[in-house]
């Protein structure tokens, strides 16, 4: 079996073919050169690593999501990374050790054991930005800034922003003494917002009435910009950390507001994405046509503490290959412009092409008894033709 | 525009009520009409007639913006990526257990036929038992007759089929109804049209109570 089919590729993983390629690096360096100009230095962190801090601070999903092998010179656990975040706050926390603000980027191929539920993919080039060592809106607004300016470079039109705040499901859990089988139960439903369900489950708590409440309410909490002002209404009996999300959540609204005043904005205080490890503001961008986020992100303070080093962060990360996807056939690049220069030892059309590729010009030659040597069938676009002594680019027809 | 998936048969039926109060009516009938895509009275709204299984799928890709799905078919598909916001309380019946009639409880690892494969096997293992799955795709009642299973779970309804062939009804995995569900980018992006039709399913079940 493995032996007559052994063209195909293991599931969700897959090879990125010539034009596709051609777009997808084009992307890539279109996009590392927005973050180089808003000042975000690039870290390219190892494929594979320790299991333990790979894992650092994440949930049990990313370790069901790693790939994982033996180290055969430590014996210790290895993963193949399946997130690349814990790697560059690693990289803050232990090797940089700036005072100031470190702002960092990556992009790199991560492997995933169970692929998406929608994306088939099990190998995401994930492309993201991370800033460390601030706490304040003003740096969750500029890395939501910079994830919006890289879609907008990407030429993804329509995108819609939606805003949350892990704080305010983890202050109410906190207040009402959820132990941590009940917080991950209601948690399991909030992602569904089955409110058939949640309501059988907290009935089922010994929680005060008001609390019971309060965690009913959370999956209506969700919708434009009037949003806030409900929710500050429902969720008045809550302690002042669920007061102080909910500031926080208006401050950005309104920052946002005047300077993106075209962005269409959506509020979902039950949308938990990425819980365990964030810590704040959490958002994510959607564009239509797909049924889920294409980038995503939020603050996630004290990461850096396993690593040696408390800082206060907040990034965001998307898939190279989903965005690749989504804009490369409303923007086509421009097509290929290739010269084809013949099978020849001529010195002088030797030197020509030397020219000619130091001017940044592609030049492909044929070589000595090749089969279907024609330019044309070679993709090429104009051809090198002898004219008395010198050699000339002349346009095909 | 909004896309709704419902399956055809007991679930359509039993959903169409709802959505004649929210002034949405198909414009062709599902049984005479061999069309996929339903135009409605609402213009902005069109029903996509699926299989039941396909519900959950159409609805997490987007294809379709909501949907109306058993919550068997939800439990099965598993995972956290739709919104099942309504509990419509249509199409209810009982996912159940059930066994020759009179055969002996079994003492350690049983062999389970169904099509719910996921929910046997997380239903089993609550309760400390270790089964052995066998995925059918119908037919269950023949399976413990055969000797290719100890028991089956399967929906039941009134129950003939089990008596027909010499089952009967064990224990209830739990009550099912269909569940209206919602794909998240939608609810996001689609809020207002998706909410209010929301509050009308509301209404009417509130109406119903």
């Amino acid at each position: 079996m493995r032996q007559k089919n052994s063209w195909l590729l293991p599931d969700g993983i897959e090879e990125v073919l010539p034009e596709d390629a051609r777009y997808l690096e084009n992307l890539r360096r279109t996009l590392l050169d927005v973050f180089a100009c808003w000042g975000y230095e690039l870290v390219i962190p190892p494929f594979i690593d320790y299991l333990d801090s790979l894992l650092t601070g994440s949930g049990h999903d990313l370790e069901l999501q790693t790939f994982k092998l033996t180290d055969q010179l430590s014996g210790e656990m290895l993963g193949v990374r399946a997130d690349m975040t814990p790697q560059v706050a690693r990289i803050d926390a232990h090797n940089l050790k700036h005072s100031a603000p470190t702002r960092l980027c990556y992009v790199g191929t991560t492997l995933h054991t169970l692929g998406d539920s929608l994306e088939k993919t099990r190998s995401p080039m994930q492309i993201g930005a991370e800033l460390y060592g601030h706490k304040g809106l003003e740096s969750d607004l500029e890395v939501i800034s910079l994830m919006l300016e890289m879609l907008a470079m990407a030429g993804l039109q329509q995108v819609h922003l939606d805003l949350g705040h892990v704080g305010i499901f983890r202050a109410l859990s906190e207040q009402a003494g959820l132990s941590a089988g009940e917080e991950a139960a209601i948690f399991d439903i909030l992602q569904r917002k089955a409110r058939p369900e949640l309501k059988e489950r907290v009935d089922s708590l010994s929680i005060d009435n008001t609390l019971k409440t309060l965690l009913l309410k959370l999956p209506e909490l969700n919708g434009g910009r009037d949003t806030l002002k409900k929710a500050a209404d429902i969720l008045a009996p809550a302690n002042s950390r669920v007061k102080q999300a909910l500031a926080e959540l208006e401050a950005i609204a309104g920052k946002l507001e005047l300077a993106f005043p075209d962005l269409p904005l959506s509020f979902d205080l039950a949308e938990l994405r990425g819980y365990h490890y964030h810590t704040g503001v959490v958002f994510a961008a959607f564009v239509p046509t797909v049924g889920r986020e294409i980038a995503r992100g939020g603050r996630y303070d004290n990461i850096g503490a396993v690593f040696g080093r408390a800082r206060p962060a907040t990034g965001f990360s998307a898939d190279l290959k989903v965005l690749s996807m989504l804009v490369k056939d409303s923007l086509p690049l421009e097509p290929r412009q290739l010269i084809f220069a013949p099978a020849s030892d001529d010195l002088a059309l030797a030197e020509t092409i030397r020219d000619l590729r130091a001017r940044g010009c592609c030049v492909l030659q044929a070589l000595p008894g090749q089969a279907d040597n024609s330019a044309d069938s070679m993709g090429c676009t104009s051809a090198l033709e002898q004219d008395n002594k010198t050699w000339v680019v002349k346009a095909l027809a | 525009m909004l896309t709704i998936a419902v399956s055809k048969g007991r679930i359509y039926e039993e959903a169409l009520p709802f959505l004649e109060q929210a002034g949405i009516k198909p414009i062709d009938d599902p049984d005479t009409s061999r069309k996929l895509i339903l135009q409605t009275t609402r213009d902005d709204v069109r029903l996509v007639i699926i299989r039941a299984t396909d519900v959950p799928t159409f609805v997490e890709y987007g294809a379709a913006d909501m949907g109306i799905a058993g919550k068997d078919v939800l439990l099965e598909h598993g995972g956290e990526s739709l919104y099942e916001p309504l509990d419509l309380n249509i199409a209810t019946c009982r996912l159940m257990t059930a066994a020759q009639v009179s055969a002996p409880e079994i003492k350690g690892r049983i062999r389970v036929a169904t099509k719910y494969v996921k929910t046997a096997k997380s239903y089993f293992a609550e309760r400390g038992i270790q089964a052995d799955i066998i995925k059918l795709y119908g037919s269950m009642e023949l399976a413990p007759l055969v000797g290719l299973a100890d028991c089956i779970v399967d929906l039941v309804d009134t129950g003939n089929t089990l008596k027909a062939n010499g089952l009967e009804p064990r224990e209830l995995i739990m009550t099912i109804s269909s569940r209206l569900v919602v794909n998240k980018a939608a609810m996001k992006m689609k809020h207002e049209a998706i909410q209010s039709l929301l509050d009308q399913f509301e209404k009417t079940l509130d109406q119903r109570r």
